[in-house]
């Protein structure tokens, strides 16, 4: 359990913060620019220095009631930031070693470390002669190297092009796969958090409005993350069944909700997640015949709300015991008659599969 | 080259080497102190250091004589530690010197220091390194041309000081008749010969100096180059 | 009687003729011990004739090169007698101008009361670490310096408390600050008048030394410059040379 409670007054706002992120999986900080989540994690790292207090499965960091503030070179934390700050004067094997050098009996072995990130042809370059990606993938190992018991993560996309960033993604994943590792990431990026995170907390204006499992505050249609074209629901599905000869693949969120989607080559049983976009998901109030729109799901009327725009309403369904957010002009939620507990047939027109 | 100017060279070459070596030991941690603190005392302290810039250098000499003289406080101290007075003394020259080029030091070393990014130190940080050990493993490879311009400077300024070293030396063979002095001396004594061998003899022994300085310097520079 | 009326009214006519010159500046390169007596000596200077002073004090030696290499001074009043000689030799000065202004009078003296007697045995006390003279090479009292001591007999005794200023203003600094205990310096630096004399001092016999004859000269740039001939002429009228003894000078005139 990593637990902080910080306060902390700032330009234009006051950091108020009171968190408990479980020790495991990505727990994802995510606000609009200079909502203060950077702070909270460099007061997790010992950077930033808040009233308050900070703890790590027990092993406290810091506490304003006893007068204790443990350094930052004190604390079991990897740090990567979107700048990299690989040393420019050691080359990419030096930083790992001045990072493995220092770790003590905590290290991770290294070559695991190469193989995880992909990094094992780079060990005598200069980091001003890498790429972007390169240069995160590298900050990233160097952080593992010293063996932390916390991994903190502050943008580490933010400075790549969308094709650098698509290549570092998928070493993000298996990194909480692979390694035993909490990891707690800030971003501003819905997709990135959509993929990567466990749990997420929603800041603004240095307060948190909203925390729970990523599947479930982005269901809520209250919060900011509700608007926007990065709308829509993440689930935990189950490669179920392949249609070979249709080179789908059927994704079994529950029992009583699968979806069809490209197949993607995973084998049967592989746990994938699954987000549906509000503007993909229509409904209607009976199933529909001769349409295109493979994936038609049964489903009850929870909530509606307003969108941004006056034109536009969002409402959430339960289908089976998992929900489905879809993003209608309110001229049709009025003609369909919608209300709350009414049944009704959620089409799902694109199945994005986080992988 | 007569014995008394083999004399005012090797004083010179003693002088400049030690007072280099003092100041980049005493200036390094204050440049360290001046790049990155956040104390109100730091545009007090950085003007003190950048002193000696704007004095002219006789005015500084007179003043250090009577701070070192026995009625000033350091020449009380010196006394009180059985140490005798400053002034006419090669280590008065010493002294002297190091007040007279702390800023050539100190001002580059700040400069290196400030150009590292905090967020390099912080990474170190989170990789278990403690102040100490980020100064020696990160601080100083990144601030290397730092250094070396500092100690070009201190040298090089040290080597050309006149004032300040006429003041508190008394021009005393063997003891404070640096190349200066003695070409000085020299001119005003009409001896222009000699004045013009120790004159070619001074730029020359410089020259030597500051290009195996720079030379060495090309080759640690190019690392640094890339912090930015 | 007859020659006091004469002499009045040559006074008289001098004094009416350079009222009727157009008030002119000077340009003077003064010895640096006689530097304070001539600013006393300019004000009635100019009080008598409306001219002005443009001054610069400094080493004697250092004017020469100054003005060989065609420094524009106009009047050299130097510190010795050597450079005016060689410089109307070498064709710098207006032959004929050149006249003993002020006899040097040399004095041992230390910033402590009490510490030099009036016969100068502390030189041979040995209770001193550091003597300090203006450098024998370029200036007379220095030079003079070293005459008193090879009088005494001190030569290799004193030799390494020597401490050499480069002028003996900076002799008379290293004696004033306490850093050398003793130095051979003016006693016009020392005795000035209207203030109290500080410290102790032995003036020296003129015996033990050459004397130190301090002449002024017209230089080639004044030669045209009637305030410049007439400061000459000031320096030799008893008004001029009662201020160069009040200030502890000899004079011939």
């Amino acid at each position: 359990m990593i637990e902080a409670r910080l306060h902390l007054p700032r330009d234009g706002f006051t950091l108020d913060v009171s968190l408990q992120l479980p020790a495991q999986g990505v727990s994802a900080l995510f606000g609009p620019s200079g909502c203060g989540k950077t702070t909270v994690l460099r007061a997790l790292a010992g950077m930033e220095r808040a009233a308050g207090r900070v703890a790590l499965d027990g092993e406290l960091w810091q506490d304003d009631a006893c007068g204790l503030f443990v350094p930052t070179h004190r604390r079991a934390i990897g740090y990567v930031i979107q700048e990299a700050a690989l040393f420019p004067h050691l080359d990419v094997r030096g930083n790992l070693d001045y990072a493995r050098r220092r770790a003590g009996t905590a290290r991770f072995e290294l070559d695991p470390l190469l193989e995880l990130l992909g990094i094992g042809a780079l060990m005598a370059r200069r980091p001003d002669t890498l790429s972007g990606g390169e240069r995160q993938r590298v900050a990233i190992a160097r952080a593992l190297a010293a063996g932390p018991r916390l991994l903190l993560m502050d943008e580490p996309l933010a400075a790549l092009d969308a094709a650098r960033k698509a290549e570092v993604l998928p070493y993000l994943e298996r990194l909480h796969r692979e390694l035993q590792l909490p990891i707690v990431y800030v971003s501003h990026a819905i997709d990135e958090v959509a993929r990567l995170a466990h749990q997420l907390v929603l800041l603004e204006q240095g307060r948190v409005v909203a925390t729970g499992t990523v599947g479930e505050v982005l269901a809520r249609l209250d919060l900011p993350t509700a608007r926007g074209e990065g709308a829509g629901v993440v689930l935990e599905a189950v490669l179920a069944e392949r249609d070979v000869p249709w080179q789908l693949v059927r994704l079994q969120v529950d029992e009583a909700f699968s979806v069809w989607a490209r197949d993607p080559g995973f084998e049967l049983g592989r746990a994938l997640r699954v987000r549906l976009l509000a503007r993909d998901v229509s409904l209607t109030r009976a199933p529909q015949i001769g349409t295109s729109i493979g994936n038609q799901l049964r489903g009850t009327v929870e909530a509606i709300a307003d969108d941004d725009h006056p034109s536009l309403a969002l409402v959430r369904v339960r289908v089976g015991a998992n929900p489905v957010v879809a993003r209608l002009t309110r001229r049709s939620a009025y003609a369909l008659g919608l209300q709350p507990g009414m049944p009704v047939w959620a089409q799902v027109k694109t199945v994005a599969l986080m992988e | 080259m007569t014995p008394e100017d083999w004399s005012a060279v090797r004083l010179t070459a003693q002088l400049a080497t030690l007072t280099t070596l003092l100041l980049l030991l005493i200036g390094t941690p204050i440049a360290w102190w001046l790049a990155r603190t956040r104390s109100r005392s730091r545009p007090l302290v950085a003007s003190l250091v950048a002193m000696p810039i704007v004095l002219p250098p006789t005015v500084m000499g007179f003043y250090l004589l009577l701070l070192m003289g026995p009625q000033g406080p350091i020449g009380q101290l010196t006394e009180a530690l059985g140490l005798g007075r400053l002034p006419f003394t090669f280590a008065g020259l010493v002294v002297a010197s190091v007040l007279y080029s702390m800023p050539f030091v100190v001002q580059p070393l700040q400069q290196a220091f400030e150009a590292i990014p905090e967020r390099m130190l912080e990474a170190a940080a989170t990789l278990r390194a403690g102040p100490w050990d980020r100064f020696f493993s990160v601080v100083l490879p990144l601030a290397r041309p730092g250094f070396l311009t500092a100690s070009v400077l201190g040298f090089a300024h040290t080597v050309g000081e006149f004032g300040v070293v006429l003041m508190i030396g008394g021009n005393i063979p063997n003891v404070s008749r640096v190349l200066s002095v003695a070409i000085y001396g020299h001119v005003e004594a009409l001896e222009f010969d000699a004045a013009h061998r120790l004159a070619a003899g001074m730029v020359v022994f410089a020259m030597v100096v500051l290009v195996a300085l720079y030379v060495l310097g090309q080759r640690t520079g190019r690392a640094a180059e890339r912090v930015r | 009687m007859n020659s006091l009326l004469l002499r009045a009214a040559l006074c008289a006519a001098c004094s009416l003729a350079s009222f009727h010159a157009p008030a002119a500046e000077v340009q003077v390169a003064v010895a640096a011990n006689f530097a304070v007596p001539l600013q006393k000596i300019a004000e009635g200077f100019t009080a008598a004739t409306g001219h002005t002073l443009k001054v610069s004090a400094g080493a004697t030696g250092k004017f020469y090169s100054q003005i060989i290499a065609g420094a524009p001074f106009e009047v050299l009043i130097a510190a010795d007698d050597e450079t005016p000689k060689k410089l109307i030799t070498e064709g710098h000065a207006v032959a004929g101008s050149r006249f003993t202004y002020a006899i040097g009078r040399l004095v041992l003296w230390s910033a402590q009361r009490g510490f030099v007697d009036d016969q100068g045995a502390v030189l041979a006390s040995g209770r001193f670490a550091h003597l300090a003279i203006a450098n024998p090479k370029v200036a007379p009292y220095g030079a003079a310096g070293l005459q008193v001591i090879k009088a005494r007999s001190l030569s290799d005794a004193l030799k390494p408390k020597l401490v050499t200023g480069q002028s003996i203003a900076q002799a008379f600094q290293f004696v004033s600050t306490g850093n050398a205990e003793l130095g051979f310096v003016a006693l016009s630096q020392v005795a000035v008048p209207g203030k109290p004399a500080v410290g102790s001092y032995w003036l020296v016999p003129q015996e033990l030394y050459g004397e130190i004859r301090q002449d002024a000269v017209l230089l080639k740039p004044g030669a045209d410059n009637p305030a410049a001939m007439a400061l000459l002429a000031y320096l030799k009228s008893p008004a001029a040379q009662e201020v160069t003894r009040a200030f502890g000078y000899g004079s011939y005139m």
